[in-house]
């Protein structure tokens, strides 16, 4: 064990994060609302909708995030010229945006079976009342099918969510030094991976530990108070 | 978007697409073998009456599915060999160099983490088996072994089958992220062509399309493997 290397990882992995959290609140943001209409688009009953939206989540869902990653990245520099010409070029030549863009394509379609899985949970009796209320189709989502559907969803959402903190480490591939691409270079400049995989690997586990503590305080803050 | 780079030959790439499906097959199959190995391992480890085993277990759990697998590949690629090296000296007074195959620094890295996944589905699995089964088969006097093999084992296996097809799913992905060690598969092959041909977007999306593939076929196999395993089941 060489205190030098952590002494040298810690400041330096340190100054990292906040590139890994800002990776991963980002495309959590994007990708929930993307998830929320790609959620409800799959329960619709027109076609048109439920199948594009099938078809997204299937694809998104059973393909490598690596070379989804990859695929925007280098694969729009196939595009250079056509994407330069519509004014996206500025866009898909940075890694961030494509890092982002990708992260949240991929927990949308996750995230959007989670939250499908809560919308089909409510129970029919609760929709019925509200109706029976006279509420609007808005009305009722707002009120009783998405704040229902989404403590049913909250547990999964939390794994998500933590696998959400290790995918980020992907986008350390296409030159973001995030954690992970700081705990790379450090490695491979001291020939020793064993000091500052130490001082990452906390870093992630502290991370996801803070991930789990929220989750569940928020599970219990949704719970049903028994009376 | 000029497909004919895609085909079969020494001008295209299809063969060594071919080739690269085969090594991700091969690299998920084992990992996958591994970690059931590494899982049930673990899961007995969890489910003991020892302190320190279930510790140990836990932190294993818990370590692997915490930190991005990325980083544990890293680990044994940089520092695998020198691993083994110093147990190899320590313990059987070998000197020499000594380097892992990449094929198999792949499946330790992959496997690990799909052990991780595995642990929790197959310790879902034993607690799902009815007491009353063990307890009959005690009854009737069946020794340890037997009771493992004629009544614990197949239940766990039926129970576990659908965690263990996710856990498929999730190591087939994960293979790809050995082509930052190197390793010829899918999206290695994918990295090597778009460099040569100029054309990113066509190898990646060749890339894609053959995860998408592996993955209806996975789904398909795993159907027909979960009605094999529920025959005999009476449903509701």
């Amino acid at each position: 064990m060489d205190w030098d290397i952590v002494n040298e990882a810690i400041p330096a992995i340190f100054a990292a994060l906040p590139v890994t959290i800002a990776l991963v609140s980002v495309s959590l943001f994007f990708g929930f609302f993307l998830a929320v209409t790609v959620a409800l688009c799959r329960l619709s009953p027109y076609a048109a909708l439920n199948k594009p939206a099938y078809v997204f989540v299937y694809i998104f869902r059973s393909t490598p995030l690596l070379i989804q990653m990859f695929l925007i990245y280098y694969g729009s520099g196939q595009f250079r010229d056509e994407l330069d010409a519509i004014g996206l070029w500025q866009f898909f030549k940075d890694p961030w945006f494509c890092a982002i863009l990708s992260l949240t394509l991929n927990t949308g379609a996750y995230t959007s079976e989670i939250i499908r899985g809560g919308i089909q949970s409510v129970a029919i009796g609760l929709i019925e009342a509200g109706k029976a209320c006279g509420m609007s189709t808005v009305q009722l989502f707002r009120r009783i099918t998405f704040p229902l559907a989404m403590r049913q969803a909250l547990p999964g959402y939390g794994n998500e969510v933590i696998l959400m903190v290790k995918s980020t480490s992907l986008a350390s591939t296409i030159t973001i030094m995030d954690m992970t691409g700081v705990y790379k270079e450090i490695a491979s400049d001291h020939f020793s991976p064993f000091e500052p995989i130490i001082v990452a690997g906390s870093f992630y586990l502290i991370l996801n530990y803070i991930v789990t503590l929220a989750i569940s305080r928020a599970e219990k803050k949704f719970a049903i108070h028994a009376h | 978007m000029d497909l004919t780079i895609l085909s079969w030959g020494a001008s295209g790439w299809g063969d060594e697409f071919f080739y690269a499906t085969l090594i991700t097959i091969s690299v998920a199959t084992c990992s996958f073998a591994f970690g059931i190995v590494l899982a049930a391992g673990a899961a007995t480890m969890k489910l003991s009456n020892y302190r320190v085993l279930r510790m140990l277990a836990n932190g294993y759990t818990t370590v692997v599915r915490g930190i991005p697998e990325l980083l544990i590949i890293y680990l044994i690629f940089y520092g695998g060999n020198s691993i083994l090296m110093s147990i190899a000296k320590d313990v059987f007074n070998y000197h020499q160099y000594i380097e892992l195959p990449i094929f198999m620094m792949g499946v330790l890295c992959i496997g690990l983490s799909s052990g991780a996944y595995s642990t929790e589905v197959i310790r879902g699995a034993v607690l799902a088996v009815p007491i009353g089964t063990i307890e009959a088969a005690k009854a009737i006097g069946m020794n340890t072994s037997t009771r493992f093999r004629r009544i614990l084992l197949p239940q766990v296996a039926r129970f576990a089958l659908p965690g263990l097809g996710n856990v498929w799913q999730l190591t087939l992905k994960e293979t790809s992220l050995i082509s930052v060690i190197g390793l010829a598969e899918i999206v290695r092959i994918a990295q090597i062509g778009a460099g040569s041909e100029k054309e990113p977007f066509t190898f990646f999306l060749a890339g894609l399309i053959l995860f998408l593939i592996l993955a209806s076929l996975s789904d398909r196999g795993y159907i027909s493997l979960e009605r094999w395993a529920n025959r005999g089941v009476r449903r509701a």
